[in-house]
């Protein structure tokens, strides 16, 4: 439950973020976001069901699901990368938002 | 062919990216080395299909791991006749980029293969998370070349498109892992063949899987969501345009179109959603044209208009409608870049893209102008080019299908795009460039009357030619569309292939 509310408050304020005009607050809006769809993916692992695997002799079907979590790693490393990418853009092109701005 | 090829046909371009962008500046074998990785490519893609034109599907799981725990790769006729169509257009906007200029930019040669890799993943892989994955990767050096390709014109026109473009596929990108991460919650598996059907049998699988493919028909630039296409296209360099039009948006349409035959096993409940977005796609796409006043971006409007055509194959799902919709998907691929070529080589020589500042081409540029109107006729479906057989069969399978309203919308909206085509084809090659606007651009040190030469002009000719040659033999390539479209009807044996690996 905690899970879902949490996903919940992080795309609503995601959303929030990325109706802003400013390109800065746009790229802090998908940080929020994919957060939020990353808790989707480990909600999908069954979180609520499942234990952390510490241990030994665990059961595969008790303890948390590996392959979730492997999508998430993947999602954040891709998320990063463009992440950066976009501040890179969020700068370079500074000068002539505000002339169209104006215009 | 020994199935373990298919890995190695997204692998080995991006083992050679890796080379390639360590290389020093101006290295001489850099171009050679891409050129062949890019050719070795196509020629795989070639085999593949002779291997499954009879319908058979080829399937690996990467590293020999045991099917269901491995990576699925599997090449069927439509994946095989995908790659290569996405071969040659690279190989082609290649070519036009290393003699347009573009192809000196640093780092060009290792952004090309990068999406090569990408898009070969995409079109090999069988399971949702990875083709998440492989779309990423396509995107990354598509960033990199859309910004980098336009950077002389200033960096204010590049970085404008780039933020549109970045920001919507990041969006898209966004909820198509959500739609991933809810299938994996409900179907406890991301396997396309593990997930064979299980949309019809299961809403909450259908709605998770449905997350997935609103997000692929937005990347395909699908009504409501198009704008961003015609905004975020014309503002890189021609050639980049052009390989993008080819292989971007119709990756995704591939990806359409096999997610919805093989998880909702052609589910007609859902099929009117389609046949309503992709009508208003074709309409809002060729209206959107009439505003425009560069050649870019009139065809860009028209990629929109078209991108309704192919889906509508989809959206109809029968034999005849699927099958109609590949080869409309083909057809269009290489008729687009050709146009974007051309009207690119006119472009990179004369400076501008606005209609009325360059004129009376047809006069000095004979070739160019027969490669412009070949791929535009072709474009508008009009006989003997391909896109006459790509109309009339999908038009032909909405009648059958009962949907005549669609089928009527599609012969009015071919009426405007050769309208469109005429607009074009007239105040670029005819007429004479109007005095004010030349004067503008001459002002702006660029020398009008150059001439555009062979050299710019043969790979939108060579595309041209291939669109004749499919319009003239058509039958060969139908005969394909059909076994492709069987195959999406019936997915057992592709099923087979993804769970069993081997030739099925």
């Amino acid at each position: 439950m905690s899970l879902a509310l949490t996903i919940g408050v992080l795309t609503a304020g995601g959303v929030y973020l990325l109706l802003d005009r400013t390109f800065l607050r746009l790229v802090l809006g998908f940080v929020v976001l994919s957060h939020a769809v990353n808790l989707v993916l480990f909600a999908a692992g069954g979180a609520d069901r499942r234990v952390e695997p510490l241990g030994s002799n665990l059961d595969p079907g008790a303890v948390s699901d590996a392959l979730p979590q492997a999508f998430v790693l993947t999602a954040i490393v891709i998320a990063f990368s463009i992440t950066v990418y976009m501040l890179v853009l969020a700068i370079t092109g500074e000068e002539s938002e505000s002339e169209e701005e104006t215009s | 062919m020994n199935d373990a090829v298919l890995p190695l046909l997204a692998g080995v371009p991006l083992g050679v990216a890796g080379l390639v962008a360590m290389a020093p500046r101006g290295a001489r074998w850099v171009l050679p080395l891409t050129f062949a990785t890019l050719i070795a490519s196509l020629v795989v893609a070639v085999v593949l299909v002779a291997e499954t034109r009879d319908g058979s599907s080829i399937g690996h799981g990467v590293a020999g791991w045991p099917a269901g725990i491995s990576i699925p790769f599997v090449a069927d006729v439509f994946s095989s006749l995908m790659l290569v169509v996405t071969g040659l257009l690279s190989l082609v906007c290649t070519w036009f980029a290393v003699v347009s200029g573009t192809g000196r930019i640093h780092l060009f040669a290792p952004f090309v293969l990068v999406l090569t890799a990408g898009v070969n993943g995409v079109l090999l892989t069988a399971d949702l998370f990875n083709l998440f994955v492989f779309i990423e990767v396509m995107l990354l050096p598509s960033y990199g070349l859309l910004i980098l390709a336009e950077r002389r014109r200033g960096t204010d026109r590049s970085v404008r498109g780039s933020r549109l473009y970045v920001t919507f596929n990041l969006f898209v990108s966004t909820l198509f892992l959500a739609g991933v991460g809810l299938t994996y919650g409900i179907a406890r598996t991301v396997n396309l063949g593990e997930l064979a059907g299980a949309a019809q049998e299961s809403d909450a699988v259908a709605a998770a899987v449905g997350v997935c493919l609103v997000a692929l028909s937005m990347k395909a630039a699908s009504f409501p969501a198009y704008g961003w296409l015609a905004r975020a296209y014309p503002s890189t360099s021609p050639a980049v345009t052009a390989l993008f039009s080819g292989l971007h948006t119709k990756v995704a349409i591939y990806a359409i179109y096999r997610i919805y035959a093989v998880v909702f096993d052609g589910d007609t409940r859902w099929l009117w959603i389609g046949l309503v977005a992709f009508s208003l796609t074709m309409v809002v796409g060729v209206l959107g044209a009439v505003g425009e006043n560069t050649t870019r971006s009139i065809l860009a409007f028209h990629m929109v208009s078209q991108i309704g055509y192919i889906l509508l194959g989809v959206a109809i799902f029968t034999a005849a409608g699927l099958a109609a919709g590949i080869f409309y998907l083909l057809h269009h691929m290489i008729v687009k870049a050709s146009l974007f070529l051309s009207a690119g080589a006119v472009e990179v020589r004369h400076g501008s893209a606005r209609l009325d500042a360059v004129g009376a081409v047809a006069r000095r540029e004979p070739w160019l102008a027969a490669a412009f109107a070949m791929a535009a006729l072709s474009l508008a479906g009009l006989p003997p080019f391909s896109g006459f057989v790509a109309k009339l069969t999908i038009i032909l399978a909405a009648f059958d299908a009962g949907h005549a309203a669609v089928a009527a919308t599609a012969i009015v909206v071919s009426l405007l795009t050769l309208l469109s085509m005429l607009k074009i084809w007239d105040a670029v090659f005819v007429s004479a460039p109007r005095e004010d606007a030349s004067a503008e651009t001459a002002g702006g040190g660029v020398v009008t009357e150059q001439r555009v030469g062979m050299k710019l002009t043969a790979p939108g000719l060579v595309l041209a030619l291939v669109t004749l040659g499919l319009g003239l033999g058509a039958e060969g390539l139908l005969s394909l569309t059909q076994v492709a479209a069987a195959g999406l009807l019936d997915t057992s044996g592709y099923v087979a292939a993804v769970l069993e690996g081997g030739v099925r």
